[in-house]
């Protein structure tokens, strides 16, 4: 009975502490603008949770050192509190909240991975608190309503249809009908990937393809040989596969390693699951899509172009070779914060929130301008070709593109 | 699905053989975790949910070894030495305090040790996928319509080997002899002598090194990643249950077959279904158990 008493009070005592440190630490304090993330750090999106908060981390140092954010005649500094959200979408919410209700943060930097996003953004919209996010690209993020949530990336529609394009393309060059290409295709069932699959499977429709194989991949998937035991005897015209990095490795392994020769092989993720350097001889001609590259011709008054950004980005962490662009695109993200903050020109959420639903700006990232769903509407998204050597190279139309895969097992 | 069954008995019946191939190629390392989790079950009654976990350590250690520039025969032994410690250490703090209770507690015990395994493995290799690419090619036949990795065919003769060993080492060795004694009847084999708390140790210890043995198999075929442990966990389980316990010829026969059952189920039904089919089955055999027969323990052989 007396412990039950004790719990009783004791929770009490911890509401009351937390009632009165919580406004405290208020979001724009002195000089000083306090973002609120949710990342991950440790747990299976750890790698990309960090190169997401070095692309924070730097925008923030730059905008600083650069004279900072101008809200009412007045210089403000950025800064960006932390939480590592284990890579569970739980514990990514209950920070969100922790976030907003105790540390009194207003203004959000979104968490890695479309799934952490889907679990953050009820939280934020709930308190009204705007949150810019930079590598949740589900589409469906984009179909609830939410008026908070902006994304400066492309949506996973935008992924893979250009290499649908290029098989269409290709089938015209030698003077047949689109309509007699053969599809084959591997997707997870996750969200992420289902979304890519959606995408596709609509234009596949339009150009009237057929899809002969349609095999959905298990989450801890080890071994994909059933499916592509399909596709050796069905000879598909193009081979579409996602299932995050340990998808793209999977399939490299087993398309090496059972001599796959399809003439196009799309498939997401091969950066980050290093196929080039695992698989150099299997995933040359991969097409992989991406959402930005340092060769584009982008630029802005703060970052510079797109390969000045990637040099000084490189300057500041040398232990990337390449940079991915889940750290571009969190500078991109932190510099629409400053742009907003000076547009509002105030610190109320909803007039922030009204300037991030007004920003219109070009960026070393590329253009950023939010549709009415808040995702970004004026960046393409680029597909990737790999070639004999492991270099990535861009490929704007079928006439670029290395056909069939040059690949000799 | 109706395409898939087309394409496999009309359109092209040569690619049965290379579901088959596949097929005894992954039974053959199902073979092995499940064997150590019948050793442990019917010897100790553990129910070792941890087994799936031992495979990818087993896996993340044959990495490690293999980035130091080790040959894949001595990875093999160098892995097995190390989990067979590293099981009779798990023996040490964990299972012996666990043995006599009840149901429960080993399954907590050894849920908790799994979930303890997948983070420090997560920790130290990262989440990412990993493989060991021995580089060695594959076998092409029929016009490239079925190709054999040489790494596959390798891992079959690595396990086979194992099994032979095990095999030997059960029916021969004092230990062996002692463990099924042990499994028999616990009081007697220590009215008559023999040490079962050290016996118990090695049996655990033994099935570390088994599963260990199956990672560096598993990590030159497919791929390890730190949460990858509970599909091997839940093959092992169907394979005990469907086999019996301490019954080696009846766990390589439904590890074979287990092993087919998948790669059919992937080819008609679509890779996703690959995982479901061995708990499928396990439902099947449990029912299937439930209405005809009563449970019985079988001495191990």
């Amino acid at each position: 009975m007396f412990l039950k008493y004790a719990v009783g009070a004791g929770t009490a005592l911890a509401i009351s502490i937390v009632g009165v440190t919580g406004p405290a630490l208020a979001k724009v304090e002195g000089d000083t603008i306090t973002l609120g993330s949710a990342l991950s750090f440790t747990g299976k999106y750890a790698t990309n949770g960090i190169h997401t908060q070095r692309g924070y981390d730097f925008a923030v140092d730059r905008i600083n050192s650069t004279g900072g954010v101008k809200v009412g005649g007045k210089s403000y500094k950025l800064t960006v509190k932390y939480y590592d959200d284990e890579s569970t979408p739980a514990r990514g919410a209950q920070l969100a909240e922790r976030l907003i209700q105790q540390d009194g943060v207003d203004f959000m930097l979104g968490p890695y991975s479309s799934g952490m996003t889907k679990a953050i953004a009820p939280v934020s919209e709930k308190f009204g608190v705007p949150m810019i996010e930079a590598e949740g690209a589900s589409r469906s993020l984009f179909t609830q309503g939410y008026k908070y949530l902006f994304a400066v990336l492309s949506t996973t529609d935008l992924y893979l249809p250009g290499s649908v394009h290029f098989a269409a393309d290709q089938k015209k060059s030698i003077g047949k009908s689109p309509s007699d290409t053969k599809v084959a295709m591997a997707f997870e069932g996750d969200p992420f990937s289902m979304d890519i699959r959606a995408g596709l499977v609509d234009l596949i429709k339009e150009y009237g393809m057929k899809i002969i194989i349609d095999d959905q991949l298990p989450a801890d998937l080890s071994d994909m040989s059933t499916t592509l035991t399909k596709v050796k005897a069905l000879k598909p015209d193009i081979l579409i596969v996602s299932g995050h990095s340990k998808g793209a490795a999977t399939a490299a392994r087993q398309i090496d390693e059972m001599k796959i020769n399809v003439p196009i092989i799309a498939m997401t993720h091969c950066e980050s699951a290093k196929v080039h350097e695992k698989f150099p001889n299997a995933s040359t001609g991969f097409l992989c899509p991406t959402q930005w590259v340092p060769d584009i011709d982008k630029k802005d008054p703060m970052f510079g172009t797109a390969a000045q950004w990637n040099a000084d980005f490189i300057k500041a962490y040398p232990e990337y070779s390449s940079v991915p662009y889940q750290s571009a695109q969190a500078s991109a993200a932190v510099y629409v914060w400053k742009e907003a903050f000076e547009a509002a020109n105030s610190f109320d959420k909803d007039t922030v929130r009204d300037a991030i639903a007004g920003v219109e700006m070009e960026t070393f990232y590329g253009d950023v301008k939010f549709g009415p769903d808040g995702n970004n509407i004026a960046k393409p998204m680029f597909l990737r070709q790999i070639g004999a050597d492991g270099s990535y190279n861009l490929v704007g139309s079928f006439a670029d593109l290395a056909y069939p895969r040059n690949v000799k097992y | 699905m109706l395409d898939n069954l087309q394409l496999l008995f009309v359109w092209a019946p040569i690619i049965n053989l290379q579901v088959i191939l596949d097929g005894i190629f992954v039974g053959a390392v199902f073979a092995l975790s499940a064997y150590g989790l019948a050793l442990v079950w019917g010897v100790m009654n553990i129910k070792n949910l941890a087994q799936g976990d031992f495979v990818i350590m087993g896996g993340y250690l044959a990495l490690s070894l293999h980035y130091l520039g080790i040959p894949l025969p001595l990875i093999l032994i160098i892995v097995v030495a190390l989990m067979f410690v590293f099981g009779w250490g798990i023996y040490i703090l964990i299972i012996r305090r666990i043995i006599d209770q009840d149901m429960f507690v080993s399954l907590l015990a050894t849920f908790g040790l799994s979930l303890l395994l997948q983070q420090v493995l997560n920790l130290f290799y990262g989440p990412e996928v990993q493989t060991i690419d021995m580089k060695m090619g594959a076998y092409d036949a029929f016009d490239y319509m079925v190709s054999i990795p040489y790494s596959k065919v390798l891992s079959l003769i690595l396990a086979a080997i194992i099994t032979i060993c095990v095999v030997i080492f059960m029916k021969r060795s004092r230990m062996g002899q002692a463990i099924r004694a042990t499994a028999q009847d616990p009081r007697a084999a220590r009215v008559l002598g023999i040490d079962t708390d050290r016996v118990y140790a090695f049996t655990f210890a033994f099935n570390a090194a088994l599963c260990g043995a199956a990672g560096v198999l598993v990590s030159i075929i497919w791929v390890i990643q730190p949460f990858y442990g509970i599909t091997y966990s839940v093959r092992s389980f169907a394979i005990v249950t469907a086999a019996g316990l301490g019954n080696l010829p009846g766990v390589i026969s439904a590890a074979f077959g287990i092993g087919l059952f998948e790669k059919y189920t992937g080819m008609i039904l679509g890779t996703a279904y690959e995982v479901a089919a061995p708990v499928a089955i396990l439902l099947i055999v449990l029912i299937i158990r439930q209405i005809s027969m009563k449970r019985n323990r079988q001495p191990v052989r």
